[in-house]
């Protein structure tokens, strides 16, 4: 039998259409590969088997159409994202046993397409990190080198996706989440604009910065995924009420004339010197592409961490007062009284990096510091998103690397915050901003995937696509594959 | 500014939050730390900018006042720790006193 598990949406779609496979028979190859790979990489928290062994055997009867590009075909879910009576964790000791009564609108919209979620994936607990390594229950493994980090937060969602358990999942991304593990991992990662995906059912971390988006082996698959789960709702106030274009439509290689920046600030000091070598090369391939690639600059970009830092853990910190062991997750079983129940059930259910953030918050919005702290942050933030408006006004996108490094090691920065949080620097700004971000394959150091980030205008997903296909094209990083995918020794 | 364990403790308690004493003095030290990274906004000269907390311009999305069945109430209860007779149930307040923010 050939390796399912290998296959791109297109291919999986075409099989499924004329019956040389059924819905049943591919659910069901998930999962044994799910479960042959699994204790390499640790990407799920809980497996939907059963439900989706239903689900596939409903498709089969009714029939798969080619109207319906994504029936039958698995996904997996960031566990941040509630789905009606699977468990949801957020990877949190103080979600541990929740079953949410409801389905986030993004799962609705996966179950319209006929996509057929497999389980929940790993994650940094409520996805505050960037190396996984915060889940309360397991530490997930990057695809290509198991002793390195898969990135994060959504590290599940992109390990899972680069080793072949699953062609597609979905993440969330609020200072780089769903770009960095992608680019650790070597596959495709888009955070859409703001307001592009409905956050109804997205356990909030940051609302004024958390997007969901997708994560797949390559751009069409991606293009093809966004399609599914874009659009306006009205549970979401923030959701925008525009018309979703067919991202697929662009995707023809042609991008003579198109106008990209990148940022000198992207290239500089603390960027590793592999990653800054593979993204010279893709401003080359560009070139090469007929696209006009010049020099820019993004002067408050630098800022970007401690704005976030202060804006994130500010609203981090209002979001998560809602965990007071009342009305669901984990109730402290020290308690005398009352007040013992939110403190010692949130002092006992929450992990350490949110303690420490919602620490952050509550002081940068507390009385005497928010006007030098939250306000400040505020006003640092407009100018942020000025560089990028000023950008715009002469280029159709931005590149640069994803991360100022590939993959380091498990347990490496785990008591180091700040180094932590300053590998966000380069994809925090676009969540500022409000903007689309993407990261796909451009390299290699060592033996780790170097992802490059293509920045687009508000709600220009399409024309990132079109760049982003055009340099895969061009190139042959996303056909590089881990071992544990087949690459390398064969 | 350095942060106090003084204030480490004031903001804990407005946390909700208990730590024992050597978790204080780690927090006192990594949130100084965090900090003085934060500092560096002072250089950025704001004067006139203005303040932006999202980058939607709806700030405020109406409705129909027309009312929709709500969540029903069993489903509502699933997850709740621990309930009686439609309740959800609680330990005393007052007891050892309430510490209030």
């Amino acid at each position: 039998m050939t390796k399912l598990y290998d296959l791109d949406l297109v291919t999986l779609h075409e099989k499924l259409t004329t019956k040389e496979i059924s819905a049943t028979e591919l659910t069901k190859a998930t999962f044994d590969r799910i479960k042959e790979t699994e204790a390499n990489i640790d990407a799920f928290l809980t497996l939907n088997e059963e439900k989706a062994m239903q689900k596939a055997a409903e498709l089969d009867q009714a029939g798969i159409t080619s109207d319906q590009p994504l029936a039958g075909i698995p996904i997996g879910i960031k566990d941040n994202i509630v789905t009606k009576d699977l468990r949801t964790t957020a990877a949190s000791k103080i979600l541990a046993n929740f079953e949410p009564i409801y389905d986030a609108t993004v799962m609705n919209k996966v179950y319209q397409a006929g996509l057929i979620p497999v389980g929940k994936l790993n994650m940094d607990e409520f996805a505050m990190g960037g190396s996984t390594e915060n889940s309360y229950f397991k530490t997930t493994k990057n695809a290509w080198d198991q002793t390195k980090v898969p990135g994060g937060s959504s590290g599940g969602s992109a390990a899972a996706v680069a080793a072949g358990q699953i062609p597609v999942s979905l993440g969330s991304d609020t200072g780089g989440s769903i770009r960095q593990p992608a680019g650790f991992n070597g596959i495709v990662g888009m955070k859409p604009t703001y307001g592009r995906v409905s956050r109804f059912g997205l356990i909030a971390f940051a609302s004024s910065l958390d997007q969901i988006g997708t994560l797949t082996r390559n751009v069409k698959d991606n293009a093809l995924a966004l399609n599914a789960i874009s659009g306006y709702d009205k549970k979401d106030g923030t959701s925008a009420n525009l018309a979703v274009p067919d991202f697929t439509a662009g995707l023809t290689g042609a991008i003579k004339g198109m106008r990209i920046g990148v940022p000198k600030e992207f290239m500089g000091e603390g960027i590793q010197k592999e990653v800054r070598e593979a993204v010279e090369k893709a401003v080359i391939t560009f070139k090469e592409l007929g696209a006009i690639v010049e020099e820019i600059s993004l002067p408050h970009s630098k800022y970007g961490v401690a704005v976030y830092y202060i804006i994130a853990s500010s609203e981090a910190s209002s979001n998560l007062q809602r965990f007071d062991g009342i009305r669901y997750g984990y109730r402290s079983e020290n308690v005398k009284n009352l007040e013992d129940v939110y403190v010692n059930s949130r002092t006992e259910g929450f992990g350490m990096e949110v303690k420490r953030r919602i620490m952050l918050g509550t002081f940068s919005l507390s009385a005497g510091y928010y006007d030098a702290y939250f306000k400040k942050a505020g006003q640092v933030r407009s100018l942020i998103k000025q560089d990028f408006d000023r950008a715009f006004e002469k280029y159709d996108l931005i590149i640069g690397p994803t991360s100022p490094t590939v993959a380091y090691g498990l347990g490496e920065n785990i008591n180091d915050p700040i180094t932590m949080y300053m590998s966000d620097i380069l994809t925090i700004p676009v969540n500022l901003a409000g903007v689309p971000g993407m990261s796909i394959p451009c390299g290699f150091a060592a033996g780790l995937p170097v992802g490059l980030q293509i920045i687009g205008k508000h709600f220009d997903e399409a024309t990132m696509y079109k760049a982003a296909y055009a340099f895969e094209q061009a190139t042959d990083f996303h056909q590089q594959k881990p071992t544990i995918l087949g690459g390398i020794a064969e | 500014m350095a942060i106090s364990e003084e204030q480490v403790k004031h903001v804990a308690k407005l946390s909700k939050l208990s730590f024992s004493e050597k978790e204080l003095h780690n927090f006192t030290e990594q949130l100084g730390e965090i900090i003085d990274m934060v500092e560096l906004l002072e250089e950025v000269d704001t004067t006139g900018v203005s303040f932006m907390s999202n980058v939607t311009e709806n700030l405020n999305v109406m409705r129909e006042d027309v009312s929709e069945p709500g969540t029903d109430r069993d489903e509502l209860f699933k997850n709740i720790p621990e309930a009686e007779n439609g309740y959800i149930k609680v330990p005393a307040i007052m007891d050892n006193g309430e510490a209030g923010a």
